[in-house]
This record gives C-alpha cells, sequence and structure tokens, in this order.
C-alpha cells in the first residue's frame, strides 16, 4: 500500500490547494486559505473541473474536522463512552493566559477539578505526563482526561487571563 | 477652532456613509465600490453638497489609500509567486494585455484624445479586479476549481505588469520627453527587477528586518516604510504606488502575514475615501455624454475577458465548461482602473477620462459577478442549440473530456503543480 499522494496547487492571493485522489478515483481538495481558513471541496464525475460541494470551514471547525478523520486512537472522544464517564479533550493555553510560564502545580488542577493532565503538546513535540514542576507556555496544548464536569472547570481554570 | 469642527462633521458624515453603504453592498451581495463611487459623484463638484474643508484631507487620504491598495497586493504574493507565473504563465499574460488594453485605446484615438489618454484608457480597460474577481471566487465556491489558478496567474500578470505600466503612465502624464521618458522607464524596470531578486534571494532578511511581535511596532514599521518608499518612488517618477507594491512583494511570510492583518482596516478605510475622492472630482453631468462610449466599451471588453480565460484555461488543458467559466469570471474590473484613471484625473488630461473612466467600471463592476455566475450555463446553452453548427466548427476537445489528457501544448498542467507530496503523518497541524 503506498502512502497517499496529494499534489499542491499554488492559488497565488489565496492560498494553496491540495489535491487527493481515492481509490475509488473521486477527487476530492482542500483550499487552505493564507488567513487559516479552509474550503473543502468535492468534485463530481461528470465535469472533474468543477466543485460539486464547496463548504468553508473556520479554523476550529477544520480541527474538529480533522480529529474526526484521523484514526481513532487519535480521537479526542475515544474515552467519551457513556459507561466509562469519562472524556478526554484538548485544552489550548492561550498567550494571554495567566498560566503563560507557570508551573502546572500551580494551577491546583488535581484537586480542583480531579482531572488529569496527560500530555502536554508543544509545537510539533508531545510532553507526556507533565509533573507540578512542569512549566507551561503560551501555545501549549494540553491533553486532560476527567469528567464532563471536571474536564470544563479545567477549561475554565486554563482559560483565566 | 471652528473649521476643525466643520471639518470633523464633514469627514466623519463622509465615513459614517460610507460605513452605511458599505453595509448596503453586503446585504445585496454586491462589491462596494460603486456605491462609494456614487456617494462621491453625489456629492463634491456639480453634486448636491460641495465639501470644502476636508477637501484636502480627503485628497491626502485618497493618495494613501492608492498606496495602502497596492501594497497589500504585494502582499499577497511572494516573489517566487511573480517570477514563477511569469515563466509558465506569460503567453496568457501577452494575449490578456492585446485583447483587452487595445479596445481602450482604440476607444480613446477614436474619441480623438490623443496617445497619452490612449495609453491610460488602455490600462484601464486592461486590469482586472482582483479583489472583486477573489471574492467572487469564494462566493460562487469555486475556489477548488480547476481552472481557478489560470484565473489567478492571469491577475498575477495583470498586478506584476503594473509595476512596469504605472511609471510608463507617471512619466508620459507628467509630460517627459522621449529621452526623460525612457530613462524612467529604464530606473523603473531596474528597480522593481531588483526588488525581485532580492525579494526571491533575500525575503527572509527583509521580512526579519521588518518583523515584530507586537502589532504596534510592525504596523509602524511597515506602514512608515511603505510611506517612506512610496515617497522615493514619486520623487524619482517611478510612481509611488509601485514603490508600495515592490514594499509588499519584499515582505514575505509572518512579517507579511501580520501586516496584511493589521493594515487591511486601514487599507479599506482609505481606498473608500479614494474612491469617493475619484467620484468627487467628476462632475456628474459630465458623465451622460459618456455613457454611449462606455458601454461600447463595457460591453467589447467583458467580450475580450471572456476570450482571454477562454485561450488561456484551454492552454491549461481545462475542459470547455471551464473555459467559459474562467471567461466569465476575468470580466470584472474595478479599483485599479480607477487607480490609474486618478493618475490621468490629477494630471489633468483629458477633461472626459474620468466620467467615462468611472461609468466604466461602475457598469463593469456590476456586471462582472454576473458574467462570472452566468456565462458557462449561457454559452452551454448556445452550444447545445447550434450543436451541428459547434460540430463543424474543429474546437477540439468535447465538453467533460478528462482535462487531465494532454492538450496540444506540451504538459501546461505540470507548470501548475509542483511533484506530488507523499502525505505520511499529519504532524504539521497548527493550533
Amino acid at each position: 500500500m503506498p502512502a497517499t499522494r496529494m499534489s499542491r496547487t499554488p492559488l497565488p492571493g489565496i492560498g494553496v490547494r491540495y489535491d487527493l485522489t481515492t481509490r475509488e478515483d473521486r477527487h476530492l481538495s482542500v483550499v487552505a486559505g493564507r488567513d487559516g481558513t479552509r474550503v473543502l471541496n468535492t468534485y463530481s464525475r461528470d465535469d472533474p473541473d468543477e466543485c460539486s460541494l464547496s463548504v468553508r470551514l473556520t479554523p476550529n471547525e477544520s480541527e474538529a474536522l480533522i480529529d474526526a478523520l484521523m484514526p481513532s486512537h487519535h480521537s479526542p472522544s475515544l474515552l467519551s463512552t457513556t459507561d466509562l464517564g469519562l472524556v478526554a479533550e484538548r485544552i489550548e493555553l492561550g498567550a494571554s493566559a495567566l498560566w503563560n510560564g507557570r508551573l502546572l502545580g500551580d494551577t491546583r488542577m488535581r484537586t480542583e477539578t480531579g482531572v488529569s493532565i496527560v500530555a502536554v503538546l508543544r509545537r510539533a513535540d508531545a510532553i507526556p505526563s507533565p509533573g507540578p514542576d512542569f512549566r507551561l507556555a503560551g501555545g501549549d496544548t494540553l491533553i486532560v482526561i476527567g469528567t464532563r464536569e471536571g474536564v470544563d472547570a479545567a477549561a475554565l481554570i486554563l482559560e483565566r487571563e | 477652532m471652528h473649521s476643525s469642527a466643520v471639518f470633523l462633521i464633514e469627514f466623519g458624515a463622509i465615513i459614517l456613509g460610507l460605513g452605511l453603504l458599505g453595509r448596503l453592498a453586503g446585504r445585496l451581495k454586491f462589491s462596494p465600490i460603486p456605491l462609494y463611487l456614487l456617494a462621491g459623484l453625489a456629492f463634491g463638484e456639480g453634486g448636491l453638497l460641495p465639501l470644502g474643508a476636508s477637501e484636502e484631507f480627503v485628497a491626502i487620504g485618497a493618495e494613501i489609500g492608492v498606496i495602502l491598495l497596492l501594497l497589500m497586493l504585494g502582499l499577497e504574493y511572494t516573489a517566487s509567486d511573480l517570477v514563477g507565473n511569469l515563466k509558465t504563465q506569460y503567453p496568457a499574460g501577452l494575449v490578456d494585455g492585446a485583447l483587452n488594453a487595445l479596445p481602450g485605446a482604440a476607444m480613446a484615438l477614436l474619441l480623438g484624445w490623443g496617445p497619452v489618454a490612449a495609453v491610460v484608457l488602455a490600462g484601464v480597460t486592461w486590469i482586472s479586479s482582483s479583489g472583486v474577481i477573489a471574492k467572487v471566487l469564494g462566493d460562487l465556491g469555486r475556489l477548488g476549481n480547476r481552472e481557478t489558478p489560470v484565473v489567478l496567474s492571469i491577475l498575477v500578470l495583470e498586478d506584476l505588469a503594473m509595476a512596469v505600466y504605472l511609471p510608463i503612465i507617471t512619466a508620459l502624464l507628467a509630460g517627459a520627453g522621449l529621452a526623460a521618458g525612457s530613462l524612467t522607464l529604464a530606473i523603473a524596470l531596474g528597480v522593481a527587477g531588483l526588488v525581485l531578486f532580492l525579494a526571491v534571494r533575500y525575503g527572509r532578511l527583509i521580512s526579519r528586518f521588518v518583523s515584530s511581535d507586537d502589532p504596534e511596532k510592525l504596523l509602524l514599521v511597515v506602514l512608515g516604510l511603505t510611506l517612506l518608499v512610496a515617497g522615493v518612488a514619486q520623487q524619482l517618477q517611478v510612481s509611488a504606488a509601485v514603490g508600495a507594491f515592490l514594499v509588499g512583494i519584499a515582505l514575505s511570510g509572518e512579517a507579511a502575514e501580520g501586516a496584511h492583518n493589521l493594515l487591511s482596516p486601514l487599507r479599506d478605510l482609505f481606498a473608500a475615501v479614494f474612491f469617493v475622492f475619484f467620484g468627487l472630482h467628476t462632475d456628474p453631468s459630465s458623465i451622460p455624454p459618456v455613457l454611449l462610449p462606455a458601454l461600447a466599451l463595457a460591453v467589447v471588453t467583458a467580450g475580450t475577458k471572456i476570450a482571454t480565460g477562454y485561450w488561456a484555461a484551454r492552454r491549461a488543458g481545462i475542459s470547455v465548461k471551464g473555459r467559459w467559466r474562467a471567461g466569465g469570471t476575468l470580466v470584472a474590473r474595478g479599483e485599479f482602473s480607477i487607480v490609474i484613471a486618478g493618475l490621468a484625473v490629477s494630471a489633468g488630461i483629458e477633461p472626459s477620462l474620468g466620467p467615462l473612466a468611472t461609468a466604466y467600471v461602475l457598469l463593469l463592476v456590476i456586471i462582472g459577478p454576473l458574467t462570472a455566475r452566468y456565462t458557462e450555463p449561457i454559452a452551454s446553452l448556445l452550444t447545445r442549440r447550434f450543436r451541428p453548427a459547434a460540430a463543424a466548427s474543429a474546437t477540439g476537445a468535447a465538453t467533460g473530456a478528462d482535462a487531465g489528457a494532454a492538450v496540444g501544448t506540451p504538459g501546461p498542467r505540470e507548470s501548475f503543480e509542483d511533484q506530488p507530496t507523499p502525505v505520511g503523518d499529519a504532524t504539521s497541524r497548527h493550533s
């Protein structure tokens, strides 16, 4: 099974178009705008030049769609089965967040909300099981696991400015 | 300070009026440019309400508007975009120039306006509106279409051509002789070439110099640099707009991205002021006499743009439907036609040129989105009706033919596309 190949077409002034032809010979493309918006396009079989569907996505919608498209072990909702009652979520730390540059222990996250922070994603790498002396930075994404209420409370804590 | 109060009231009323017009345009799903022009026409010379105190400020604002328009245009493109497009698409650019500039020039000569006005009007009919077209493509859900890169590359070439054309116009309007004019042009071309070269080679360094994490500093540095370069360019008789365009080209990456976001609102404000200013200096009563030539010119150059798009898309191996779509999309003219006409108006050549350009742009900025939408269905309908006749004429590719098949010209599609990149893991996701 060879790697899926995507071709790039520059769209000057707009961004880049990525094209994918599936094994069933259907065409898909994503227009990546430079402002972070994405447009997902599908093509009909009878006019391969024209989009039969063209959906504009905000960065957040794209994130959500990527998560849905990822093979299941990447899915944040992996644990959100009703019988477990646990959810896992990504929570991003803004640059203006209160915790930017502070220690993870200072957030008293586990005491306050009962959630666990299983990993921190920073740029291209992930730091698994960060300890209380781990120093947070703006732009970090925390992978948080806990009850629905706990995760929501954790998000509120992390969003403090 | 009585006069400053009057100024604030006047200028505030203008801006507020523009804002309301912009909202109206948004509701009608139209470009606000024609409404701004009409607002300018309604006031000022021969209009309802001559402006007094804010005249001077509006004039300066208009100049800044042109500079910001061109700067933002330059920011849209990277130098490699321009060079790459120039290498692969120059025939389309030449056809576009020949088909669309000549009708304008011919019309000016027919009206007996002389050669300088002919060159100006050629530019007015030549340059499509990248702003209007990009918006139309997005609205019609055609960003992913196969003919879209063709349309965009023609726009890129036109914008690049502006960098050569504007200095020529500036020299001609200044009444420079052949020797002085050639010197100006040589300087302009040399500077443009140098900037492109520097931007391709050292774009990172330039951007690093400008780049700043603090939006405020970035704004001041980019705006200051742009105005400074524009001023120097003006002094060298190269045209301020071209200087600004080249600054935009030279900035790339993060600096361009940041500057783009910061300057967009400023550009919108001053560009609107510029359109109003242009309208203010056009006497509404001078429009009816030129309405007929403007209409004729609009019809002819809508046709020539459609032909241009059709030809360029065919060259890129797009099927017939896509060719009509590409043609129809290119019809809209807008901000840059007004910029070119504005130069002529402020230089004070042919008095009817401003009104003609105004009427022409008003027509095409409204017709353009419609041709983008309906050219293909209408053309398909007609060709279906005249199927026997169409079969007789050897246009070649059958409708719906796989555009991937080579179409005579040696692999034009490869010129658009890099090598396919294997997509392994999607770690390159940004948050």
